[in-house]
């Protein structure tokens, strides 16, 4: 019986996979031929879904992008032997595209079964919380250390010194939670993770429980991802029926248990500690630092706090060891990162490599360039609170510190790519515009400053004395960066005053385009 | 305007009861309050309060500080609609403008026959696509104003089928 591979991931959802399914199942049914579907993870590649693929004895072959009205054409073609198509891509893991990156945190995401243990673990998984097992919780702490990885969800702070902190507070209930609320425009790697391989997610959370000595973990997921709701339920659940999580963990008498809990639509909740306000129950006002959460977070106890991609590579570092993904990357960027390519983009999707690659490279080798077939004139990196940066910057390497060197952030590794239509002026007066709807109101450079920063953003679009008010526009950036309480209203003025600095030329009151 | 007042008493003790004696509920308990009756009835505040040794304005403070929780019934159909930069930037102005046009109202508003309501969303992940969209919870990509209508038309005569 032939597998055929049919995304159930709800980007692929969204361009119709769904139908196309139906279509297979029907058209299969009605030729008497036994086919089993599985419905994976998305492997990316989403300007060619719904991309479908059949495991022939030549490897699994892609079809895509499919519509239904294909469906007949591609069963006359004999495409459950790999068949010749117009939509006949190759086998998918020579297509160029794919062949070039280095997918580690993404190795099986668009590949397995993403509820099936069993798959899970004949693609290498629960090996890395085997080992972690027979591990001192020190020596695990250390592996995620000498790995040198980094908070995937945008700060990129060393996430073994998180949980040695964790590890050395002392006993009593610790918690490991997940930051889930991929809420910047532009990413979506954390929604592609938790649809296409959650368990990765679920044994991340588990050897972070054994590592630092805490018994419950949670995820806080956005409101706005259902699909990903259900896949992780069901993950848990297979996880729980196969003692990989509850009371006694591949029998070794330790114990985590994982619950999911869904945010409300605030994209303030993506910051840690409103995160943790709002799993307590509360409206998700951002905590004053210190104390850190790892000393006094969730509930007031010792709590890690990490993002989906960060959580979701741990497995793989204990399985292949420190030095192995500590090999990949440059300087102090170690391994790879899922890049998310998005907004007006030829071929938009995940690419996995390591740091070090650049922007060029990204947006044209991978990207393609733009859909509209215009100019790209400029790049959001690291979503609404990220730096836009200029054509003339797309030699700068995908790496924290460089980008940081040219006033960037690489955040959570998302880039929004505009045309040479793009006005920058209204992109500045919407980032103020998104900080007033999204600031939880408990500092006032963000709660007020926000606001103004509308208003001042529409004297110069109106032609109001431009420079003046671009005058006061720059110390109200500055206010708002020195004196604000979270990132929220302290970086909201990277994409302002990047736009102006790069494109002056959009504020000087004129319409342009 | 015919009100008939509506008893959701037994079925609001009913979801307190699954929260008792968890840490931190209160979020859980309006997500679950919300799939019940489609919004926070005002009248299941000072309830819910009591039940959770919270005061009202806790839970008052809660409900209106997330986007997700409505006061007010939705319309019979949810469009949510991105508005964050990925979408913005390959038509996902023009198509917001399409909407608000072909529905009739604005953003947070419901149609006046109850039959759509209009919302924003700040990121449905789905940014290699955009624009994007959700209508009911079923994510739609790259969305065009034709598309827009077309899929706005089926469900408006809703044949149950969706294709």
């Amino acid at each position: 019986m032939t597998t055929i591979y049919i995304p159930g991931d709800s980007s692929a959802l969204s361009l119709g996979a769904d139908a196309v399914c139906r279509a297979i199942s029907r058209e299969a049914a009605a030729r008497r031929l036994e086919v089993r579907i599985v419905r994976n993870g998305s492997r990316g590649a989403y300007w060619l879904e719904p991309m479908v693929e059949v495991a022939t004895a030549q490897g699994r072959v892609a079809y895509g992008p499919l519509s239904p009205a294909d469906v007949p054409s591609l069963f006359d073609a004999g495409w459950l032997e790999g068949g010749a198509h117009r939509l006949r891509l190759g086998v998918t893991e020579q297509i160029g595209w794919f062949a070039n990156q280095q997918r580690l945190t993404f190795e099986r995401v668009g590949v397995i079964d993403p509820v099936s243990v069993a798959d899970y673990v004949a693609h290498g998984g629960y090996q890395g919380l085997r080992r972690a097992l027979s591990m001192e919780p020190a020596a695990v702490v250390e592996c995620i250390t000498r790995a040198g990885l980094r908070g995937r969800g945008g700060a990129a702070f060393p996430t073994g010194i998180k949980w040695k902190t964790v590890l050395e507070q002392p006993a009593g209930q610790k918690y490991v939670t997940c930051n889930a609320d991929e809420g910047d425009s532009g990413t979506f790697s954390d929604r592609m993770l938790m649809e296409g391989d959650p368990l990765s997610l679920i044994e991340g959370m588990t050897i972070a429980g054994i590592a630092v000595g805490a018994t419950q973990g949670y995820i806080y997921l956005r409101a706005e991802y259902p699909h990903a709701w259900r896949t992780l339920t069901q993950a848990i659940a297979a996880a729980y029926a196969a003692d990989y999580l509850g009371r006694d963990i591949m029998g070794s008498g330790r114990r985590f248990e994982l619950e999911i809990r869904v945010g409300a639509g605030a994209y303030i909740c993506g910051e840690e500690t409103s995160m943790l306000e709002s799993l307590e129950g509360r409206r998700g006002e951002v905590r004053v630092r210190p104390p850190l959460p790892a000393i006094k977070g969730l509930f007031g106890r010792p709590t890690i706090v990490n993002n989906v991609i960060t959580l979701g590579t741990v497995p793989l570092i204990l399985r292949e060891g420190a030095e192995f993904y500590a090999g990949f990357g440059m300087g102090r960027s170690r391994g790879t990162l899922p890049l998310q390519l998005a907004g007006n983009i030829k071929r938009g999707g995940l690419v996995e490599r390591a740091f070090g690659l650049t922007l060029r490279e990204l947006l044209y080798d991978y990207g393609g360039g733009s859909a509209s077939g215009r100019p790209i004139r400029a790049v959001q990196i690291g979503g609404p609170l990220g730096a836009y940066v200029p054509h003339s910057q797309f030699d700068t390497p995908v790496d924290y510190e460089a980008l940081a060197g040219i006033g960037a952030m690489l955040g959570h590794g998302g880039i929004v790519v505009f045309d040479d239509t793009v006005d920058m002026a209204h992109m500045a007066r919407y980032a103020m515009h998104f900080c007033a709807l999204e600031s939880c109101g408990k500092c006032t450079p963000c709660r007020i400053g926000s606001t103004r920063g509308v208003e001042i953003l529409d004297h110069i679009i109106a032609g109001r004395d431009p420079a003046r008010n671009l005058e006061r526009l720059e110390a109200l950036c500055e206010l708002m960066l020195q004196g604000s309480l979270c990132g929220l209203g302290g970086m909201t003025p990277f994409p302002v005053q990047s736009a102006v600095k790069h494109f002056r030329e959009d504020f000087s009151g004129r319409a342009h385009h | 305007m015919e009100t008939s007042p509506v008893d959701r008493g037994p079925d609001l003790q009913r979801i307190l009861a699954q929260f008792k004696d968890r840490p931190g509920p209160l979020l859980e308990v309006l997500h679950t309050v919300q799939a019940t009756f489609g919004f926070i009835p005002p009248e299941t505040i000072a309830p819910i309060a009591e039940y959770l040794n919270l005061s009202r304005a806790d839970v008052h403070g809660v409900v209106t500080f997330y986007h997700h929780f409505r006061s007010a019934p939705p319309g019979q159909h949810v469009l949510q609609l991105c508005r964050a930069e990925s979408c913005q930037a390959i038509g996902g102005e023009a198509l917001a403008e399409h909407a608000r046009k072909r529905l009739g109202v604005d953003f947070h508003d419901s149609t006046p026959d109850g039959r759509f309501s209009l919302e924003p969303v700040y990121c449905l992940g789905n940014c290699a696509c955009s624009p994007a969209v959700m209508l009911d919870g079923r994510p739609y990509g790259r969305m065009t104003p034709e598309r827009l209508d077309a899929l706005l038309a089926s469900v408006d005569t809703q044949t149950g089928v969706d294709e």
